[in-house]
């Protein structure tokens, strides 16, 4: 498989069409902008955390491909997750991401896999890792505005 | 475009675009194991040999400070520094080397008229004019000193085909405006803008102008005598020369009145602790120790674009800008942003909702190398109604064959994209 086809896989282009949560949460404890100032990126993303629980996720805003799909999957992977779990995920893909891990569990990742093509693309890792920041931040308890830049 | 039987051959004339792609070594190198198709010169340009050339010989042969030593080699920098000058004079038709300040590149020269000049003549309740096609370096500068003298800055609109409504900048002008600023070619749209008319305008109001000429001296000869405007500037990237140089031309009584910008060694003719002489112009806006090497390179980059011939780079540009937006207009799901009767080889598209870095990555995967987002240029952005635009932008040294490669480049992305 080439790199392009490795960066834009169904899974990418099914959840930039097709964004799973993409819609405000009313009920939300955490509301975080994040924004790459530099593409134009800019998502919010809302949290309802209880009891060291996600309750509920969602997200809007614009972006490319790449930033939403990873929004999209992000959304879907962390619902109903413990925060603590949320907070190593976020650390195993920043990891993936930034091309630093060479023992990437396919089957553990599930439909995150398809983000791992990202590590060839220098230019492309801070459109992926944009809303997974801005999750972050939400965990630790931060409402600042996320930006990667 | 069917005249053109071999698209590495131009039909101009004493125009052998093989033998100008040769001058340019970086032309020859892959990108992502497929030939460089670079079609972001409106970014920057890429540089001739004759340059990369000067610039090593200056480090290895001549380099030394300029305007302070008695020795050989100070006089030899400083010669080479002024003639370096002198060509840029020549290269505008200003009236004396006076009026040629050296600066970083267009913003640092926008940045200098805004504090230097404008800044001192505002008030509050004033307003400053520029275009709605502004990129970020001819609208923030302008936004700090309004901010700072609570006047405020008006904007002329542009039309659905991104062209310049001048005429409306009878309407905007009142006693309050103290100066106008307008870019002469839109980086994002490449339209060129009337700006004659636009300095006719604002002499009859008697209100002084500067030319945002980032994007226009690669593509055309400028006689600022004859345009008449009060200030001109460019950045010398743009025009095959080193980055981190450029030029501020102004009207010399203008200069004269204006305090320096910056303090330091170079601009003063006497300091003592009570008081400091300035130095007489050009040097008194020219503080330490000056970009030597860029400004040497520069003029080499000039001689270089003046012989090729600006009636050769113009036809050459032009076949590019026709036969590029005759190809991508005919791809169904791509559309063009800005098509102004009166253009430069720029062309900015969008494709159906796929996003611009979207498409930069994919072009970029066959060796094309454009531009992708907003351009620094968000008013523009957001009158279109696109967060931003995939940008073509041509020099002489394009040909036919790279734009075909684009063409396929941009047919594969909707490919992948859409099925």
């Amino acid at each position: 498989m080439s790199n392009l086809n490795e960066l834009y896989q169904q899974v990418i282009l099914d959840h930039n069409k097709n964004p799973r949560h993409f819609h405000k949460i009313d009920s939300c404890n955490h509301e975080i902008d994040a924004r790459n100032p530099l593409c134009g990126d800019q998502f919010k993303i809302y949290l309802q955390i209880q009891d060291g629980l996600i309750k509920n996720v969602g997200f809007e805003g614009s972006g490319c491909a790449i930033s939403k799909a990873s929004a999209s999957l992000m959304c879907s992977s962390v619902l109903d997750k413990t925060v603590d779990y949320a907070k190593d995920l976020f650390e195993k893909m920043h990891l993936i991401f930034t091309g630093k891990t060479h023992s990437i569990n396919e089957e553990e990742l599930g439909s995150l896999f398809a983000l791992s093509g990202v590590a060839e693309f220098p230019s492309r890792v801070k459109c992926a890792s944009l809303s997974w920041h801005a999750l972050n931040g939400a965990l630790k308890n931060s409402n600042e505005l996320i930006s990667t830049e | 475009m069917h005249q053109v039987l071999n698209k590495n051959i131009s039909p101009l004339k004493n125009f052998d675009i093989k033998k100008i792609r040769e001058d340019f070594p970086i032309l020859s190198r892959m990108v992502n194991g497929k030939p460089l198709v670079y079609l972001d010169n409106a970014a920057t340009s890429q540089k001739p040999q004759v340059v990369i050339d000067v610039l090593q010989n200056y480090y290895q042969n001549e380099n030394s400070n300029v305007h302070r030593g008695v020795h050989f080699l100070s006089d030899r920098a400083t010669n080479l520094y002024e003639e370096a000058r002198e060509k840029i004079q020549k290269f505008l038709n200003a009236k004396s080397t006076k009026e040629i300040i050296y600066v970083r590149g267009t913003t640092e020269g926008i940045n200098l008229v805004a504090n230097s000049f404008v800044k001192p003549r505002l008030n509050e309740g004033d307003n400053i004019i520029v275009s709605l096609m502004e990129h970020h370096a001819n609208v923030v500068p302008w936004q700090l000193v309004c901010d700072e003298k609570k006047a405020k800055i008006k904007i002329i609109p542009i039309n659905k085909k991104g062209e310049l409504l001048v005429d409306s900048l009878h309407g905007l002008i009142d006693e309050k405006t103290k100066f106008i600023s307008v870019v002469h070619i839109s980086n994002s749209l490449g339209t060129i803008n009337p700006i004659n008319e636009a300095i006719e305008i604002a002499h009859k109001n008697n209100i002084p102008i500067l030319i945002d000429g980032a994007q226009s001296v690669c593509h055309g000869s400028v006689d600022v005598q004859k345009l008449d405007c009060d200030f001109f500037v460019f950045s010398g990237h743009k025009i095959c020369g080193p980055t981190g140089i450029g030029a501020l031309y102004g009207k010399e009584k203008w200069l004269e009145e204006m305090p320096p910008y910056q303090g330091g060694g170079d601009m003063i003719l006497q300091v003592t602790f009570e008081k400091t002489i300035y130095n007489d112009l050009p040097y008194k806006f020219e503080a330490g120790t000056p970009n030597i090497s860029g400004a040497i390179g520069l003029g080499t980059a000039l001689d270089y674009v003046q012989s090729i011939g600006y009636e050769n780079l113009h036809t050459q540009e032009n076949l590019l800008l026709k036969y590029a937006t005759e190809k991508l207009s005919k791809i169904d799901k791509v559309q063009i942003i800005g098509t102004a009767d009166n253009k430069a080889s720029i062309v900015s598209f969008v494709m159906a909702d796929i996003h611009a870095h979207d498409v930069g990555t994919i072009l970029d995967q066959e060796g094309v190398a454009v531009r992708a987002g907003h351009h620094c240029t968000q008013p523009v952005m957001d009158y279109f109604g696109v967060p931003g635009t995939a940008r073509a932008s041509f020099s002489f040294y394009n040909t036919l064959e790279e734009v075909d490669i684009l063409e396929d480049a941009v047919k594969k992305g909707i490919k992948i994209f859409l099925g």
